[in-house]
């Protein structure tokens, strides 16, 4: 019931803000329902639900380790867009509203789908609803990040149709009734068809991994990163990924009940690691700071699927940094949202001197730039450090040097960028706009509160967090 | 019933080569539509006994493929006033040349794929990746965008195909779920196509580089 609750209450509440006339006071709507998601989604998170094995839909461990950070970041997202969409009060807000809390129905059913089929109409249903809200600045500029996304994008998901049905094929080989939720498929284990297993893997990983935005199928991110609200750039880097991530996890444990697992792993190894070795490059060369955020995240994703590479420690680390992930990029982007705003620009060739201009979205924008580039004591400071520690665990010594080095360079590239952007004489474009835009606390407070939360999760990790990531990961590797 | 299959799947394959081969918009337009009736035929085909649900996917197959999203295409072209593919990025020469030379990979390949008894003699797996295939060519060898919508309904036209080895099994969840997204991508597709229109007078892909690194 409660599981149902979390996909009704968001599509009730979009419904209800297609409907809602006041343009002024639609976009309350939003923290609203996104509070009651997160009051809900936490009281499951202490208390879960029981899951029966065989169902295709339900708030199992995967979800319960993850859920929980996509809503904390959506409530604090939806918290600035009140008062981001009355600054933007020039363009009609209704479809924005509405579609922002569609995705947040559809991601809670993306993350508790136990079913190939049903989880690749959630992630569909997904990427469709972000495509007005990455428009939504109607520059001619956006309508051409909206075309890329839509092109690469529908591409990926097109694959990662295919790669279900190639897994779906490899069970009717193996003997299968054709019953494909992820429990049904693990326990055919071996019977699996081996070489469809691993051609579904293939498209799977690419497929999804295009969504969560893994080098080489990254090409999209810059694009709708830079052009969408700082709000939509949040929700997707901090949630849209976050399925697809979880989707990768849950069809790696089907590959490895049938015995390709060590595939998986390298596979992921590698795709992780040249990642983040893309996102420091384009970071160190790059000079416009919402374009950045992209690379960062690139790097990122690239972190959690190295994560996953290295067996349940690993796993469990991933689950760790998404939390991390979440909680610090979402902060980053609202605060580079302010100052873009502020500045009129999105170049360090333009933007300059914005602790003067926006003190407090620049004080935030800093620390959460130590926050993403993993500096204690932030919770990404304490996840990373569990990748590497599973690394050196599994034998990894070159892949975590590898690893190390990407670190190193991604924190030059954020610290060049950020501080071009923070220090300096502030430009004349942006002395004007800082008159039109106040710092008011609506749009600093959701930052600051996310970054908060993002030191807590690293001074103080809740041990109910601990205990989700565990079931997560002994639902992932069960133990013969 | 083999025979008739595998014949409705030559077509479409034959389909595909049309697509590569053709500069003018329009016969794009109308190779995919009677493909997309080619492949609304083929479940009922397919099946010994009749089952209505079964019909009810190629019905809506037809319906959505063949009817309602090629006149969706005719509108976004009749907005954007263009009739033909000119200077594309891969010629339409070799784009054949390719797609033949993929659909006989596609053949050879699928021959090395382990199948089930019942699917070994049919085209369904080869169709299914050749048009996959030519999907691609026309995705990233075109430069209009209607040319790329085409392209990649081609490519969902051949993961359709995949889909019919399973239709006996997965439950049509999955197949509605084809449809329903299908649809709606192409919608929203075709309201960007128009955007896109208005804000570059153009429907010129290469004219969207403004943003580059």
């Amino acid at each position: 019931m409660r599981e149902l609750l979390l996909v009704a209450i968001p599509l009730l509440g979009a419904g209800i803000a297609l409907l809602w006339r006041g343009e002024w006071s639609r976009p309350l709507l939003l923290p609203v329902f996104a509070g009651l998601h997160t009051a809900l989604v936490f009281w499951m998170l202490v208390d879960p639900p029981a899951v029966s094995p065989a169902s295709w839909f339900g708030f199992d461990p995967i979800a319960r380790a993850v859920l929980p950070a996509v809503s904390l970041l959506f409530l604090a997202c939806s918290v600035y867009g009140v008062t981001y969409l009355r600054i933007r009060s020039e363009r009609p807000n209704r479809i924005f509203v509405a579609l922002l809390l569609a995705i947040l129905g559809l991601l809670s059913a993306g993350h508790q789908a136990r079913h190939l089929g049903f989880l690749w109409i959630t992630t569909e249903a997904v990427t469709l609803a972000a495509v007005p809200l990455i428009h939504f600045n109607g520059t001619p500029r956006a309508f051409e990040a909206t075309w890329k996304y839509l092109l690469i994008g529908g591409t990926g998901i097109a694959l990662s149709l295919l790669g279900s049905f190639c897994l779906g094929y490899a069970s009717l080989r193996g003997g299968g009734t054709g019953d494909l939720t992820f429990a049904a498929l693990a326990a055919q284990g071996t019977a699996l068809s081996r070489p469809w297993v691993l051609i579904a893997w293939v498209l799977l990983l690419v497929g999804y991994g295009t969504k969560m935005g893994l080098a080489p199928m990254h090409t999209w991110k810059p694009d709708v990163y830079g052009e969408a609200p700082g709000i939509v750039g949040a929700v997707l880097a901090g949630g849209v990924t976050t399925v697809a991530f979880t989707a990768i996890l849950r069809v790696r444990a089907v590959v490895d009940a049938a015995g390709a697992g060590a595939v998986a792993a390298r596979t992921l190894l590698v795709i992780g690691l040249f990642s983040m070795l893309v996102a420091a490059m384009l970071l160190l060369a790059t000079r416009d700071f919402k374009r950045m955020l992209a690379y960062s995240s690139v790097e990122h994703m690239g972190i959690l699927v190295i994560g996953a590479s290295f067996g349940a420690a690993g796993t469990w680390a991933a689950l760790f940094h998404v939390w991390g992930n979440s909680l610090a990029k979402g902060s980053l982007f609202l605060s580079a949202g302010n100052i873009r705003r502020a500045a009129g620009a999105r170049t360090v060739d333009e933007v300059g001197g914005m602790a003067i201009v926006t003190p407090r979205s620049a004080a935030t924008f800093v620390a959460g730039m130590f926050a993403v580039t993993a500096c204690p004591p932030f919770g990404p400071f304490f996840s990373e450090l569990a990748v590497l520690r599973a690394a050196f665990e599994t034998g990894h010594t070159t892949a975590a040097l590898l690893f190390l080095c990407g670190l190193l360079f991604v924190f030059f590239g954020l610290t060049r960028l950020v501080f071009a952007v923070v220090d300096g004489r502030p430009r004349a474009a942006a002395a004007a706009g800082s008159r039109r835009v106040r710092e008011s606390l609506g749009v600093v407070l959701p930052a600051a509160v996310l970054l908060a939360f993002a030191l807590w999760l690293g001074l103080a990790t809740p041990a109910v967090l601990r205990d989700a990531w565990s079931a997560a990961v002994a639902q992932l590797f069960p133990s013969p | 019933m083999n025979e008739t299959q595998n014949l409705l799947i030559g077509m479409a394959m034959g389909l595909n080569l049309l697509a590569l081969g053709s500069s003018r918009l329009p016969s794009v337009v109308r190779a995919m539509a009677v493909q997309g009736v080619v492949l609304g035929l083929l479940p009922i085909v397919i099946e010994a006994r009749f089952d209505w649900l079964v019909a009810l996917v190629g019905v809506v197959t037809i319906a959505v493929k063949g009817v309602v999203i090629p006149s969706l295409l005719r509108r976004a072209m009749r907005a954007a006033n263009i009739e033909r593919e000119i200077e594309p990025f891969i010629g339409f020469v070799p784009s054949l040349l390719l797609g033949a030379v993929g659909t006989i990979a596609a053949v050879a390949l699928a021959h090395e794929l382990p199948l089930l008894p019942e699917h070994a003699g049919t085209l369904l797996v080869p169709g299914s990746l050749a048009s996959i295939f030519t999907g691609f060519i026309l995705l990233v060898g075109r430069v209009k965008a209607i040319s790329q919508v085409c392209g990649y309904l081609i490519l969902e036209n051949g993961i359709y195909l995949f889909g019919l080895l399973l239709i006996h099994s997965t439950p049509l969840l999955v197949e509605s779920g084809i449809l329903l997204d299908l649809t709606v991508g192409v919608f929203v597709i075709g309201i960007i196509v128009d955007r896109i229109q208005r804000a570059f007078d153009s429907l010129d892909t290469r004219k969207l580089t403004a943003l580059h690194e």
